[in-house]
């Protein structure tokens, strides 16, 4: 399991009711299932995915984000989980309200915009970056609104919504990201994680 | 055709007040069972059948010598695995497989006809609920069923919610579309417009319905499949014959389809029963006995739902079945949903389809793994 997947799972207390958005393999569901004793659901776009996770005994529900949160009551999960995926959605701002409306508490991963690697690749080579976080070329990404550690930092912070833990990861190395460090982080993490509640 | 040797009957001697006002006792509820019942008795799945369906679900059905109707996901090894689990299976009460329906005799030893009380989807159930008892099964592992059969396995688990472990009901809704009692009553139709039917009182093989029937049927039989499925198998091809004949005959391969499903329909199957168990198709409206809402159907159910649905089933479309899912996931239950991808239409549930049999294997044995 990536690394990724240990950090949100160290985020999430046992017993708890976890939904997974864009659960893909179940990959991370399983874990919580198995280890924490986590009662979880998966909502996933892809049929070949929800099978995948249907072999694993996992419940999942064959959805889009976009649409198919609101069918979930307010606060009907402990966490809901949304891992690298933000970026990808028409509407980011509408999910992430979303998940804060579903969820007591959220979870939500971005790969970062403004690692350095990006930087470099864009600045030097003058295409459009691939990295180990962003593997695709521009012509075939999903990735529609890319953002960096400080955009989210600082679009969380402007709507109101406490964050309760944020952290940067860079290959095995986790490290907490706050105010002063900020632009540090911002350079030197490929990915960022947030645990946040409205 | 003897029917009698082959089909194993329950008597319910208590009696069951129908939706209808009615009540009925001491009638016979014709079953088939697969499989065998562990000694924890935790291993029987009740599986309901179709409007055109009955109790013999795989192998060869020893009334017809045909294949049984759910062949390609009932037998040992298959997605319901005989080896593993007991299958139970009922013919629904309104039915002609043995069950008590309208070509059985009231007690003045007349054949009922039309005087056969009205029965919904809810009297099929409360009937079928006393095969339990038989069984001496306290809890189901399984409800599960395709069409009509899942229409029963939701009102089913909200008449007794504590009496299945899953629920699997598959390209099937929570009330009966316009559209699905248009096409019900366009075969009623058929069926008592042929003056064979007499208000149905007929009595003898030789003069019954049976074109109005066939009819009934073939309409029917094109709502289960899809636009690109009937012409990627018939397209225009004609039917042995080199050119058009500028008749009436069945030039086209799809008319010989049809007219043969219509004939070989007519001789397993009884009109009566088909405007009975059209007619409780069209009253089921599970939200309506919850004042609307049908999260209420659900709220008494701890039961883990696994509702599956096809791309090319336009006569019980992916939305209708979502609708169940959106229900449940508002009152929190345990639901998962998946939509298969197949051309073959609202028919897919009974055809080989790889991707659904999976997920139905999958979904089974990984929660009964987990009892």
């Amino acid at each position: 399991m990536k690394n990724e997947f240990q950090v949100i799972a160290d985020l999430i207390e046992k017993d708890k009711k976890v939904l997974d958005v864009g659960c893909a393999d179940g990959t991370l569901m399983k874990f919580l299932k198995d280890n924490k004793n986590i009662n979880i659901r998966g909502l996933e776009i892809s049929k070949e995915k929800v099978q995948e996770c249907i072999a694993k005994g996992l419940t999942v529900i064959e959805g889009n984000a976009e649409k198919d949160l609101k069918q979930f009551p307010d606060k009907s999960f402990d966490y809901v989980v949304l891992s690298q995926t933000l970026q990808a959605f028409l509407n980011p701002e509408l999910v992430l309200n979303e998940l804060l409306r579903v969820g007591k508490k959220a979870i939500v991963t971005i790969p970062n915009f403004g690692y350095w690697k990006v930087r470099f690749h864009l600045l030097f080579k003058g295409t459009m970056p691939i990295t180990k976080t962003l593997p695709d070329e521009w012509y075939n990404t999903p990735n529609l609104h890319m953002c960096t550690i400080k955009d989210f930092f600082h679009f969380v912070k402007s709507k109101d919504i406490k964050i309760f833990k944020s952290l940067a990861l860079n290959n095995l190395n986790k490290s907490t990201i706050n105010q002063s460090n900020l632009g540090v982080k911002n350079l030197f993490a490929d990915l960022g994680i947030f645990l946040i509640e409205k | 055709m003897n029917t009698e040797k082959n089909i194993k009957t329950l008597i319910v001697k208590k009696p069951l007040k129908l939706d209808c006002g009615k009540t009925i006792k001491d009638f016979p509820i014709a079953y088939e069972t697969y499989g065998s019942l562990n000694s924890k008795k935790d291993n029987a799945i009740l599986v309901f059948h179709a409007l055109t369906g009955d109790q013999f679900v795989t192998g060869i059905n020893p009334v017809t010598n045909k294949e049984g109707w759910w062949s390609y996901a009932v037998g040992p090894d298959k997605a319901i695995d005989t080896n593993k689990y007991f299958v139970i299976c009922s013919n629904v009460i309104g039915g002609c497989m043995g069950s008590y329906g309208p070509n059985h005799k009231d007690p003045d030893q007349k054949i009922f006809g039309t005087n056969f009380p009205v029965i919904t989807i809810n009297d099929m159930v409360n009937a079928q609920y006393n095969l339990l008892d038989h069984f001496g099964v306290d809890k189901l592992f399984s409800i599960t069923g395709g069409s009509m059969g899942g229409m029963q396995v939701l009102q089913f688990i909200s008449n007794f919610p504590d009496k299945s472990k899953t629920v699997i009901p598959i390209a099937t809704t929570s009330s009966h579309s316009a559209q699905n009692i248009a096409f019900n009553e366009l075969g009623r139709q058929a069926i008592t417009a042929d003056s064979n039917w007499k208000d149905g009182n007929y009595t003898s093989n030789e003069t019954n319905p049976g074109k109005g029937l066939a009819v009934a049927r073939m309409a029917a039989h094109i709502t289960y499949l899809s636009k690109k499925g009937l012409q990627e198998k018939f397209g225009r091809k004609l039917q042995e014959r080199e050119d058009l004949k500028f008749g009436f005959d069945a030039d086209f391969q799809i008319e010989s389809y049809l007219r043969y499903q219509g004939s070989v329909f007519v001789d397993r199957f009884d009109a009566n029963s088909y405007l009975y168990i059209t007619r409780a198709m069209d009253y089921f409206d599970l939200a309506k006995q919850f004042n609307g809402n049908l999260s209420e159907a659900f709220i008494n159910t701890n039961a883990k739902f696994f509702i599956i649905s096809f791309t090319s089933d336009w006569l019980y479309p992916t939305q209708e079945n979502k609708d169940i899912v959106i229900a449940l996931n508002s009152i929190g239950a345990d639901v998962g949903f998946v939509e298969i991808e197949s051309d073959k239409g609202h028919d897919s549930f009974l055809l080989n389809v790889p991707d659904f049999l999976s997920a139905l294997k999958n979904f089974l044995d990984k929660s009964y793994e987990e009892n």
